[in-house]
């Protein structure tokens, strides 16, 4: 491990030698940091909240980021470098949070126990699955892309139609969804209260809740998934006033980002690298895919045919390939999209009521080439959380499966 | 070509209810109210605390030192070299590249001398001239010519003023503060601009005053920003003179408490030649003053001559084409009060959907004033004076004038939050030391307890170390350097981690 770590450089060695200590097993965490079996193979739940986050008195882990110590106009959370963000979901308790983490890992949760939450949203893979389209059970392949939990604790709107309102809608989506998990309700219960440690877990999660129900899985996943927090990049470093944290290429890049020729930021708006509002961009499916009609489906609502979330930008390096049918492999071209003229890829007889920004920008192949330098800068993969060494149900989780692969 | 049909149907539906209202009013006695000496407006921002001022910047607490950028040298060099307090003064000559401040407390000072000024010129190539994310800015005595973005564009700064700038020929943007409080922009000069010479985005406390704005699609406008005061600008010209929108599908989805007040607003009837999809690519060449949806707009003293749509066009969304679907957003333009402006000669030529709602009022022939849409609180004084349309439902204001209000400046400025050192700590080791240090575990690094054994008091050895760390324990991972923190975030991480107990 020590000639290994001698061939990384020292400014970024936590991003990269947190996955690689996870992956080969060299992990350093202890029973009280995270669910674990302590010793006699009985699994608990942390009582600690996960890095960037306070415990409190009464056992509610609220965030902490450094973005707290600025205002935002109207409390909105959008803005430049020092900016608060938008509101966020905390409160959680670490029990709630460390429940859901051995939940969202489990693929007990699907009907054929063969994908869990993770498989979808791998941690290795920026919370997503390197696919352009996601596949559930069965090889079923889905019609969009699996986008990216980190930072969910400040997304309003779940899904690239916007169609969820709340963590806890969106949890349970995909669960009872026939193309992801293929679940239902009874299965779904039947089969946790079947596993020995689930009632007792949930129970020290909730102890209040007589019952194990979906109520409890949605709150614990929808705990876990507020506990991803990203905001420790070289962008954000810079946005804190390290003025060093980004080279020439990625200022440059940053100052496209921004100018109103590109606009980016007018939708990709900072800190967050969204504005959190629905766009019609006119992005073209991939080859014999139909129309994705997007919002217009959730808001009954024409002008919103084609329409998608903004997705935040933050982490994006991870989690090619892009926009909503993955029909984009790489940032480079995601981003030389937008300067191939407005509607370009909009099919004759195709009428959508494309976004304002999408202009004619004729960005030169140097400037997409430091737009893609800047948005390489808003990976932060430092407070990563662990992926559990086993789950209550046995079955075995995604790092098991790909350290088989491998 | 649905919205064409559409916008059809709303006009003979309204077509029945002007009818019936404009036969209910009838010829009234023209109500002849005198707006010298009468009632001000009681409404608007209410300051917490403090007189008023007509400057956006605080006082500096410092003055820093004074950099000199000559011809030939680099504005962004002498930016970077910058520290809060200090002023840059630009030489008269040509500089071409972008400036970005992204620091605070900065003054970016052309220098004129006989006339010559200094000049940022994009060469047609550049983006943008000068960008800033950053508080306390000022920016004045620049000419900026040939970009292809903004001139000046601001994307989150408090307290800004930006004065005394020619800028000609830039794109999408003169004058472009966005997501900012507490701001001027005075005296500047902007022509040949695609989109709106000045244009305010979602920003609250801001004064526009004494610009002159011409041949551009837009003149000034306001957009989903609120405590607004538009007064004693020259805007001539355009495709529109003066504008106040609540544009659909932003993130901040209001705009009221607008003043628009003594301008002179002329001839701005120049084809729109804004770009497709853009809102302005919407204003019917001819218009004076557009208020689109906002609330709480009072117009009051303007000139408004030569338009030849409408001297006042007044709609919601729904009765404008090309808009998104925004439920967040109210569609309507309420409590709009109309004081006394001086009007004449607009409305000669208008486009066909005002003719048509027009003639739903029997009116023909000029129209200073034009309204569509719901429109609830909305108010006029002299109504009698104006060739109008559309606004039988408005009702007398209880007030003359605006005299009371000075501008929505904010004294002293808006303040940034204040940030005890303990928390400053809290924050930075919660967000970044936590993900490799736990108090009485070893996650990556070693246990907090054992750093607190190591360093007992020692809060400046912790601070030292963390900027620079060398290998200590063999068994760890080396620590990777925290020097991207200033030395306060340093040293105040290091004291609250002294003082972890669990």
């Amino acid at each position: 491990m020590a000639l290994l770590l001698t061939k990384i450089t020292r400014t970024n060695v936590i991003q990269r030698v947190y996955p690689l200590l996870l992956l080969s097993g060299l992990v350093f965490f202890s029973s009280a940091a995270f669910a674990n079996s302590d010793g006699s193979g009985v699994i608990t739940l942390s009582d600690r909240c996960p890095p960037s986050f306070m415990l409190s008195d009464d056992n509610h882990c609220l965030l902490r980021n450094r973005y707290q110590l600025y205002n935002s106009l109207g409390d909105h959370g959008i803005g430049g470098l020092k900016t608060a963000l938008p509101a966020h979901r905390d409160g959680f308790s670490p029990q709630q949070i460390d429940l859901g983490r051995l939940l969202f890992f489990d693929p007990l949760l699907s009907a054929d126990q063969s994908v869990s939450c993770a498989s979808c949203h791998d941690p290795n893979k920026g919370f997503s699955d390197g696919r352009g389209l996601s596949v559930g059970i069965a090889g079923r392949e889905n019609s969009r892309s699996a986008p990216s939990l980190w930072n969910s604790a400040f997304v309003k709107q779940f899904f690239w139609d916007a169609r969820a309102n709340s963590l806890e809608e969106q949890a349970l989506s995909p669960l009872f969804s026939l193309q992801e998990m293929g679940n239902n309700p009874t299965q779904l219960l039947d089969s946790l209260k079947a596993v020995e440690a689930y009632p007792r877990l949930f129970k020290q999660a909730f102890p209040n809740r007589e019952q194990l129900t979906l109520d409890s899985i949605a709150s614990a996943l929808a705990a876990f998934q507020a506990s991803l927090i990203s905001l420790n990049s070289r962008y954000d470093q810079y946005a804190h006033g390290y003025a060093e944290a980004l080279n020439a290429h990625e200022l440059e890049g940053l100052n496209v980002f921004r100018s109103f020729v590109a606009r980016c930021s007018q939708c990709h708006m900072p800190p967050l690298f969204t504005n959190q509002q629905i766009a019609v961009i006119g992005t073209p499916e991939p080859a014999g895919m139909p129309r994705d009609v997007g919002a217009e489906k959730t808001f009954n609502s024409a002008k919103l045919r084609g329409g998608f979330k903004v997705p935040s930008l933050r982490n994006i390096a991870e989690t090619a390939p892009y926009m909503h049918s993955g029909r984009f492999a790489t940032l480079r071209e995601a981003a030389e999209f937008y300067t191939g003229g407005r509607g370009h890829a909009v099919p004759e007889g195709e009428e959508l009521l494309l976004h304002w920004h999408i202009s004619e920008p004729n960005l030169s192949s140097d400037e997409l080439d430091r737009l893609v330098d800047f948005m390489r800068t808003l990976s932060d993969s430092s407070l990563l959380p662990a992926i559990p060494e086993s789950v209550p149900s046995g079955l075995k989780t995604i790092s098991e499966k790909q350290y088989e692969q491998n | 070509m649905n919205r064409t049909k559409t916008l059809g149907v709303l006009i003979v539906l309204a077509a029945f209810i002007g009818g019936w209202q404009w036969g209910q009013q009838g010829n009234d006695t023209p109500q002849i109210t005198s707006s010298v000496g009468g009632a001000s407006f009681a409404g608007g921002f209410q300051p917490e605390s403090g007189d008023a001022v007509n400057t956006a910047l605080p006082a500096r607490s410092a003055i820093g030192q004074t950099l000199v950028v000559n011809p030939g040298e680099s504005i962004q060099a002498a930016v970077e070299t910058a520290q809060p307090g200090d002023t840059i003064q630009v030489m008269p000559g040509i500089y071409s590249e972008t400036v970005y401040i992204d620091k605070n407390d900065i003054h970016l000072v052309g220098v004129i001398q006989a006339g010559e000024r200094a000049t940022l010129d994009g060469l047609g190539k550049l983006n943008d001239a000068i960008l800033y994310s950053g508080n306390n800015i000022l920016i004045e005595n620049f000419k900026i010519t040939r970009y292809k973005g903004n001139g000046i564009m601001s994307q989150a700064g408090n307290n800004f003023e930006i004065r005394n700038n020619i800028v000609i020929d830039t794109g999408i943007y003169g004058i472009f503060p966005q997501l900012g409080t507490n701001g001027l922009i005075e005296h500047n000069v902007v022509s040949g601009i695609a989109d709106a010479a000045i244009y305010v985005g979602m920003s609250d406390n801001i004064h526009v005053a004494h610009n002159e704005v011409f041949d551009s699609v837009a003149g000034i406008e306001i957009e989903n920003s609120r405590h607004a005061i538009v007064e004693n600008n020259y805007a001539h010209h355009n495709t529109g003179g003066i504008l106040a929108f609540i544009t659909p599908g932003l993130p901040i989805k209001t705009t009221y408490d607008v003043i628009i007040r003594n301008n002179f607003i002329l001839d701005n009837n120049t084809p729109n030649f804004g770009a497709p999809g853009s809102t302005v690519a919407g204003i019917p060449a001819g218009t004076g003053i557009l208020v689109m949806a906002a609330d709480d707009v009072i117009i009051e003293g303007n000139i408004i001559v030569n338009h030849k749509v409408a001297g006042i066009l007044i709609n919601d969304h729904g009765n404008a084409s090309g808009l998104t679907l925004d439920p967040g957003a109210d569609p309507n333009a309420d409590r709009v009060m109309i004081l006394d402006n001086v009007m004449h000669n607009n409305g000669y030529e208008t486009i066909d959907e005002v003719r048509a709602f027009a003639l739903t009022e029997l009116h023909t022939g000029d129209i200073d004033i034009f309204q569509i849409g719901p429109s609830d609180g909305s108010c006029i004084i002299n109504r009698h004076r104006y060739h109008h349309v559309g606004i039988g439902d408005f009702g007398e204001c209880d007030f003359t004038n605006t005299d009371s209000i000075h501008n929505y400046l904010l004294a002293g400025g808006a303040k940034p939050r204040v940030i005890e050192p303990a928390e400053r700590g809290e924050i930075a080791y919660l967000g970044i030391c936590a993900g490799c240090h736990a108090y009485n575990n070893v996650l990556i690094g070693p246990a907090v307890k054992d750093i607190q054994a190591m360093y007992a008091d020692n809060a400046k050895g912790i601070a030292s170390y963390i900027n620079a760390p060398f290998k200590i324990r063999p068994e760890y991972p080396e620590m990777p350097a925290q020097n991207y923190l200033d030395a306060e975030t340093q040293l105040a991480v290091a004291r609250y981690l002294l003082t972890l107990d669990k």
